[in-house]
């Protein structure tokens, strides 16, 4: 008899067998959710690697504050559905606090993210973060480990990485050190539409082709919101556009799309020419090591 | 509407240093199928103008970290994806260096299938056997040897096959003997995109399939082994909710299938212990299942209520397997610290941890002729034959019949840096 898994199937059974992993191997977990596509993808992966039991961790957001109202109102409604624990860990709050102090007020607040998270781990105690990280993303994400160590600063040293072998993961730490754990690394951002579609997993709205009021600036296209307004001299265009990805407002943008269905979107995803954060991340254009800088601080 | 898909997964590993173009092999492979989307390409067109380059150099494309690109070298593992439609693969791209044995190690370890690269103008040599070593150690059964830069010789048919009988000859020498493997030859130049994705038209002497063909064709059905089951036991489910009744005295039993297949109504047993139940339901997710196979993620539940937790070992009544506490085996050693003979240290197997102390180090490869050594100090990157006795029993395979039970990690007792590898190796 021969038989193998299809490439979903497989994704689906090496991402529960280490989330279970972590369940198993460590005493305080936390699974980041931002209601985006990549976490959407991680809490089915918890439903079928813990049902018919709780989720053996809560689920927390870095809330930037900048967000679009859809994507929160699917978050409290995706945590409702679960009956599971949602916890806010928001950068208004660290602002507060004095720990965070923006140069301006309408600087995109992406890498301060890093600063709540850190704030977040130590004072919940929490000893490993789950995330929906892909390796395909970015090239500093492509050597992460699955089981990722960071010190008590929250720190990544690609240098000096633990080695990851079979599906042996090594999650063990001290007080005050954390494990990122990635259960989708393997995954591209095909195999994350894919899966949506077998699952038929509910998005928020802004992944699916609506109209928007945008505006062109360099070679993106930056939607008109209140954190991003309209500058002088230019000019509103209103267009049927997609989110690719989902994140603070100001450092995400959506590409010009009719794709209104999940059908539609792998169609246009296995056509596309231009990668997921290059099309629509802001924030990693600005330098070409900028998201290997940003985990070497606590980053994701 | 064109359905997009995918049936299986191949993994696969690259051996070779830069100088045998491997970076520009993997380049081409995600260039030809495509997988290199615009933005990324204009960044590699810049940075190969920037170095005074004419052409684009494809081999910037597996380019990592600012830290690498600083020391002009690669430090890690990088993994990179592609996809044809009828497979996806996960390729470990490791760097080939002697200093880097540790981190071919870590590629073979899930890889199914490695390409070893020989550059035409030199032939063989020990790197090429140090990497088939290293592949066969692992228990990698297909290895394809891609003859590059065939355009720097000429294209020429019988160099080409001189090496791949040079090759041939020497692999029957390779230990682990044990394990046969499946090898497939092919000239290529990878500079060119001969015979990666597209044939060219340089070498119609060859008649064999392209790279990315064999990887499209090669059967790894008959890898997986199915004949004795192994279910390490991840997680236990007790939801005690009082709300639900049903699921008040519900337990369940969690892991992945190492090998073999589960059944329901199969008889099993639990090791250490030996207590034995059947199994009445397997499920993924709220998907009820009759039969699982290998790889498969699982919920199982028993008809008896049995005492198990993570760590034991479900396997089916009638095999004759135990659990035992003395082993010996193939380490690769990882820390920059030597292994202190004298310590305990942590070793983890499949989901289940034991202390260890080590019994005795048998002897040691030496790397560059591959012979036996004796050894009394273990260094990083260094692989030898180490015995280990343990605190609590464990329930293992020899590593090349069986990779999931038979491959264990050791782990730092005080600052918990996974320190080593190791391959079992069982007297029969």
């Amino acid at each position: 008899m021969k038989k193998l898994l299809s490439h979903l199937d497989w994704l689906e059974s090496e991402a529960i067998h280490i989330m279970r992993e972590v369940a198993g191997q460590c005493s305080n977990p936390v699974l980041l959710f931002s209601g985006g596509k990549d976490s959407l993808c991680l809490l089915r992966i918890a439903e079928k690697a813990f049902r018919p039991g709780r989720f053996p961790f809560p689920m927390m957001h870095i809330d930037t504050g900048h967000n679009y109202p859809e994507v929160i109102n699917f978050r409290d409604k995706k945590v409702r559905d679960l009956g599971e624990r949602l916890i806010v860990a928001s950068l208004e709050d660290s602002m507060k606090n004095g720990s965070i102090v923006l140069k301006s007020n309408d600087e995109p607040r992406n890498k301060y993210q890093s600063i709540t998270l850190l704030e977040a781990i130590e004072e919940h105690g929490f000893d490993c973060c789950i995330g929906g990280a892909r390796r395909d993303e970015e090239k500093a994400r492509a050597k992460e480990r699955i089981m990722s160590f960071r010190d008590e600063f929250g720190q990544w040293d690609p240098k000096n990485q633990r080695p990851e072998l079979w599906d042996l993961y090594n999650a063990k730490v001290h007080k005050g050190e954390n494990i990122r754990a990635f259960p989708i690394s393997n995954w591209t951002e095909m195999d994350v539409w894919q899966y949506i579609e077998r699952e038929k997993l509910e998005l928020p709205d802004i992944y699916f082709a609506h109209q928007r009021e945008i505006v062109r600036r360099d070679n993106s296209i930056v939607p008109i919101t209140n954190v991003t307004p309209l500058k002088e001299n230019e000019v509103v265009e209103k267009i049927m556009v997609r989110f690719r990805t989902v994140g603070d407002i100001t450092c995400t943008a959506p590409v010009e799309s009719d794709a209104d269905t999940v059908e539609k979107i792998i169609l246009e995803t296995a056509s596309t020419s231009i990668s997921e954060r290059g099309a629509t991340r802001l924030d990693d254009q600005v330098s070409e090591a900028s998201m290997e800088q940003r985990k070497k601080e606590g980053y994701f | 509407m064109k359905k997009v898909t995918n049936n299986t997964v191949l993994r696969f590993m690259t051996c070779g240093s830069v100088d045998d173009g491997k970076s520009t092999v993997i380049g081409r492979l995600l260039f030809d199928t495509k997988t290199i989307l615009t933005d990324t390409l204009s960044q590699i067109e810049k940075t190969s103008k920037k170095k005074g380059m004419t052409e684009v150099d494809l081999s910037l494309i597996t380019d990592g970290l600012q830290a690498e690109r600083e020391q002009g070298i690669t430090i890690d593992v990088a993994y990179r994806y592609f996809s044809t439609g009828k497979r996806k693969y996960i390729i470990a791209d490791a760097p080939g260096h002697e200093q880097y044995t540790r981190n071919m190690v870590t590629a073979a370890s899930t890889a199914q299938l490695a390409i070893i690269l020989i550059d035409a103008r030199k032939g063989i040599l020990t790197q090429t056997k140090r990497h088939t070593y290293l592949a066969k150690l692992l228990g990698i059964k297909h290895v394809i040897v891609a003859v590059n830069k065939m355009d720097l010789i000429n294209y020429d048919e019988n160099q080409y096959n001189s090496i791949c009988e040079d090759y041939k000859e020497f692999e029957k020498n390779i230990s682990p003997l044990s394990s046969p493997i499946n090898i497939n030859f092919l000239p290529i130049s990878a500079l060119k995109g001969d015979m990666i994705v597209d044939r060219g038209n340089s070498m119609e002497w060859y008649h064999g399939a392209t790279l990315l063909q064999l990887l499209e064709d090669l059967d790894t059905s008959k890898d997986i082994k199915e004949s004795s089951l192994r279910f390490p036991i991840q997680y236990v489910c007790r939801p005690r909710e009082s709300v639900n009744k049903e699921l008040h005295d519900f337990r369940a039993f969690m892991g992945r299938i190492e090998s073999g297949l589960l059944k329901v109504n199969d008889k099993v047993k639990v090791l250490p212990s030996g207590r034995e139940s059947v199994i009445k339901e397997i499920r993924i997710g709220e998907q009820q299942i009759e039969e699982a196979i290998p790889e498969q993620s699982i919920t199982v539940s028993l008809a008896d209520e049995i005492d198990i937790s993570r760590g034991d070992m479900l396997v089916h009544q009638s095999d004759s397997v135990g659990a035992i506490k003395n082993f010996t085996g193939m380490v690769c050693w990882f820390a920059e610290e030597p292994l202190a003979p004298n310590r305990t240290y942590l070793i983890m197997h499949t989901t289940q941890a034991s202390k260890a102390k080590i019994t005795s180090i048998n002897y040691k490869i030496n790397i560059q002729t591959l012979d036996s050594e004796e050894v009394s100090k273990l260094q990083t990157n260094d692989i030898a034959n180490i015995s280990f006795k343990l605190a609590q029993p464990l329930v293992v395979d020899n590593y090349i019949e069986n990779r999931g039970t038979g491959a264990f990690i050791i782990v730092d007792e005080s600052t918990f840096h996974t320190v080593g590898a190791g391959m079992i190796e069982l007297l029969d």
